[in-house]
């Protein structure tokens, strides 16, 4: 009796096979590559995959992708890379030559984007990058036209800054007094060097300044310098592990200053969990129209459907980057990747984060560049031209 | 030097070998070329590395800094310098750095220098990370024509070479003595051969080899950043291949890295959410089952079948 059950689930399942190529035609299959493990796992986790799950539900709850006249279930196929340039290539090359993805998504950071960027020109597949930062988007785009880049990069986020810290200058919630320090690392380094000069050009006095290695534990004889400098405002040109050790530090020594700004992170929920009401006022990078309907809706269906709040920088940028290519899809009506790319370029987007469009570089020049925690919401409150930001506030009040 | 019959033989099957694997891109598609990439990678990562570690039993774990380091030559030389003077240029640098770094702990015993090489990658990572800071720039954009096919035939003829060289070193005084070392130090140095200098020789070889294919590895990953060029995992990759090869035989080493890339390649495709868990548990049955490699495994085969031809 078990045999022949057995036998005739086989020969159901052996039927259903035959059917496959039939239901095959149904569904598109979309490639993501990006770090689940290696050092850049924890940024993916919170940015790139829930956006990677979160548009691959909307579209199927829509109905699926338009493509032409047919409707496409979508199927997501995810590789790790292991925050490795060689398995990102790897990765790519799999996903096209032996996957067959109709479809293939950007890759996650600056560095991983740009060394799979040759072979998404190989293979002439569109690339929206929304989680790497250039200031050579000309460069590049010359020699990938096929690549396109949204989130920005050190030089505009500098300037917003010194905007920011002016609008607190005018009030006269601070003075002239900077202490400033930076993460010795890539972006870090970047914005230090331009940070340094744009301030000083802007008529303020950088009474501390230094910088820190990659993966420092101890942070509190840098806050201790600060602080001993009695400057007027703080600025770490940080990233996530030291955004946070840098705040807690801050706290601890009751630092007291009129804005105090950190980088990569600050925009994470995990900032805003992690210190509550001492996170009101801290200024940092990113923002967004956080009072924005679009946002707002898009906030709500990614907590619903991946379990976690997106960031307050790049996430809504990551999901309006799949919108593009979404929209670029539909609107050419095939999977012609020449004619899509086209159409990218000569199109603006509605996506979450506002209107999209490109320059001839390939490059998104609306973005946010400064955000603030504001009652619990990391809003922007500086942009190279988006809609919806907010005043600055004075900084945070920790006695 | 007289060369007999069968190292005729050898040789000739080793150029025609590499002859038609020069062939590949030609005839594949450009999935197969990535894979080719990464054999013939890791195959000069893994045999120059079995080189020194093999006849000497210290386990270097140095690759990524060599590596990263020929990366770095290339990315800060080539808006300076045409292209084709970069890799000699960082073998040199290569060999420079491995002469330094074996001097210093080269006398030490076996624990010490595995800490130390391990060490090193994370050391010039700093330098480089300090360099930065100062200089005020920050990741290196390297920009060229440069194909997968260039790369591809640029690491094949790298692999001759190591062959080549390991072939002529194998045949030398100073293999001889690195044999004898990897036997009893101690029985060594009282038949009067110099040791420490024998070593730091030989360490020279995976220096040099590394750092030159890391600088023909640059143009593929056009963004170079210290957390990229010196990933520690590559050291550990070289270490287990090599072992799964084999470190006895010249040949051993390609053993190695041909399953693997491909045992690789299927855990990354079919369950990318363990790649690390399963890289580890590989490393265990390697190191329990596998202790000589397959070079073992082949070896005691073939004396089987020679065995029984002896009794037939």
């Amino acid at each position: 009796m078990k045999r022949r059950t057995f036998g005739a689930l086989a020969a159901a399942a052996l039927a259903a096979g035959v059917a496959v190529p039939a239901l095959a035609q149904e569904t598109l299959t979309i490639g993501a590559v990006a770090p689940k493990t290696g050092p850049l796992a924890g940024g993916a986790a919170v940015t790139y995959w829930p956006n990677v799950q979160l548009w691959a539900h909307d579209v199927n709850a829509r109905g699926g992708l338009q493509v032409g006249d047919a409707q496409y279930m979508v199927e997501v196929i995810e590789y790790d890379d292991q925050t490795n340039p060689g398995e990102t290539i790897k990765a790519v090359q799999r996903l096209v030559s032996q996957d067959e993805a109709d479809i293939v998504l950007p890759p996650y950071s600056t560095g991983l984007n740009l060394a799979a960027a040759p072979i998404y020109n190989r293979f002439g597949l569109p690339m929206v990058t929304a989680t790497a930062t250039t200031d050579q988007a000309d460069q590049l785009s010359q020699q990938f036209p096929n690549v396109f880049f949204t989130l920005g990069g050190a030089q505009a986020i500098v300037e917003s800054t010194v905007v920011a810290m002016d609008a607190l200058r005018d009030e006269g919630v601070i003075g002239n007094k900077l202490a400033m320090v930076n993460v010795a690392d890539a972006f870090g380094i970047e914005l230090m060097n331009q940070a340094g000069p744009a301030f000083e050009a802007a008529g303020y006095d950088i009474v501390y300044e230094t910088s820190y290695p990659l993966g420092t534990q101890d942070l509190s004889p840098v806050m201790k310098g600060a602080k001993a400098a009695g400057p007027d405002a703080f600025i770490a040109w940080s990233y996530p592990p030291d955004t946070f050790a840098l705040t807690e530090q801050a706290i601890v020594e009751g630092l007291e200053v009129g804005a105090f700004f950190t980088a990569v992170g600050t925009a994470f929920p995990a900032y805003q969990a992690r210190f509550g009401d001492d996170a009101e006022g801290v200024l940092g990078i990113g923002g967004v129209h956080a009072d924005g309907e679009a946002f707002q809706e898009y906030a709500a269906r990614h907590e619903e459907v991946t379990g976690a709040k997106p960031d307050y920088w790049a996430s809504a940028m990551v999901y309006s980057s799949f919108q593009v290519l979404e929209e670029a899809i539909r609107e050419v009506g095939s999977l012609d990747n020449p004619a899509i790319i086209e159409f990218i370029k000569g199109h603006a987007f509605d996506t979450v984060i506002g209107v999209l469009d490109f320059n001839e570089n390939n490059n998104n020049t609306a973005f946010w560049t400064v955000g603030q925690w504001q009652d619990g919401v990391f809003k922007g409150v500086a942009s190279t031209g988006r809609e919806g930001a907010v005043p600055v506030l004075a900084g945070p009040d920790w006695n | 030097m007289r060369l007999t019959a069968k190292n005729w033989q050898g040789l000739a099957l080793t150029a025609v070998l590499l002859g038609v694997a020069a062939c590949l891109p030609l005839l594949t598609t450009a999935y197969w070329l990535t894979i080719g990439v990464t054999i013939a990678l890791y195959t000069v990562l893994a045999t120059s590395w079995a080189l020194f570690s093999g006849p000497t039993h210290y386990i270097s774990l140095a690759t990524a800094a060599f590596f990263g380091v020929g990366t770095y030559t290339t990315g800060l030389g080539i808006e300076h310098l045409p292209y084709w003077v970069l890799p000699p240029l960082a073998g040199l640098i290569g060999a420079a750095l491995a002469a330094l770094v074996g001097l210093a702990t080269l006398r030490l015993s076996g624990v010490y220098f595995v800490i130390f090489t391990l060490g090193l990658a994370e050391f010039i990572r700093q330098i480089i990370t300090w360099g930065q800071t100062v200089s005020g720039t920050k990741g290196i954009y390297v920009l060229t024509s440069i194909t997968e096919a260039h790369i591809y035939w640029q690491l094949l003829g790298l692999a001759g070479l190591v062959w080549l060289l390991g072939w002529l070193i194998g045949r030398s005084r100073l293999g001889f003595a690195l044999r004898i070392i990897g036997d009893d130090e101690e029985v060594a140095r009282h038949s009067g051969i110099h040791t420490a200098r024998a070593k730091v020789l030989l360490f020279m070889v995976p220096g040099a080899f590394a750092a030159i294919t890391g600088a023909v590895l640059a143009p593929r990953y056009v963004y170079i950043e210290p957390i990229l060029a010196f990933t520690p995992m590559l050291s550990f990759q070289v270490v287990i291949m090599a072992l799964l090869g084999g470190t006895g035989r010249l040949w051993g080493p390609v053993v190695g890295v041909i399953p693997f890339t491909f045992l690789w390649e299927g855990i990354s495709a079919s369950v990318p959410n363990q790649t690390t868990l399963l890289l580890g548990v590989a490393f265990l049955v390697i190191v329990y089952v596998l202790p000589r490699g397959f070079v073992g495994l082949i070896e005691d085969a073939r004396a089987r079948v020679n065995r029984a031809e002896g009794y037939a």
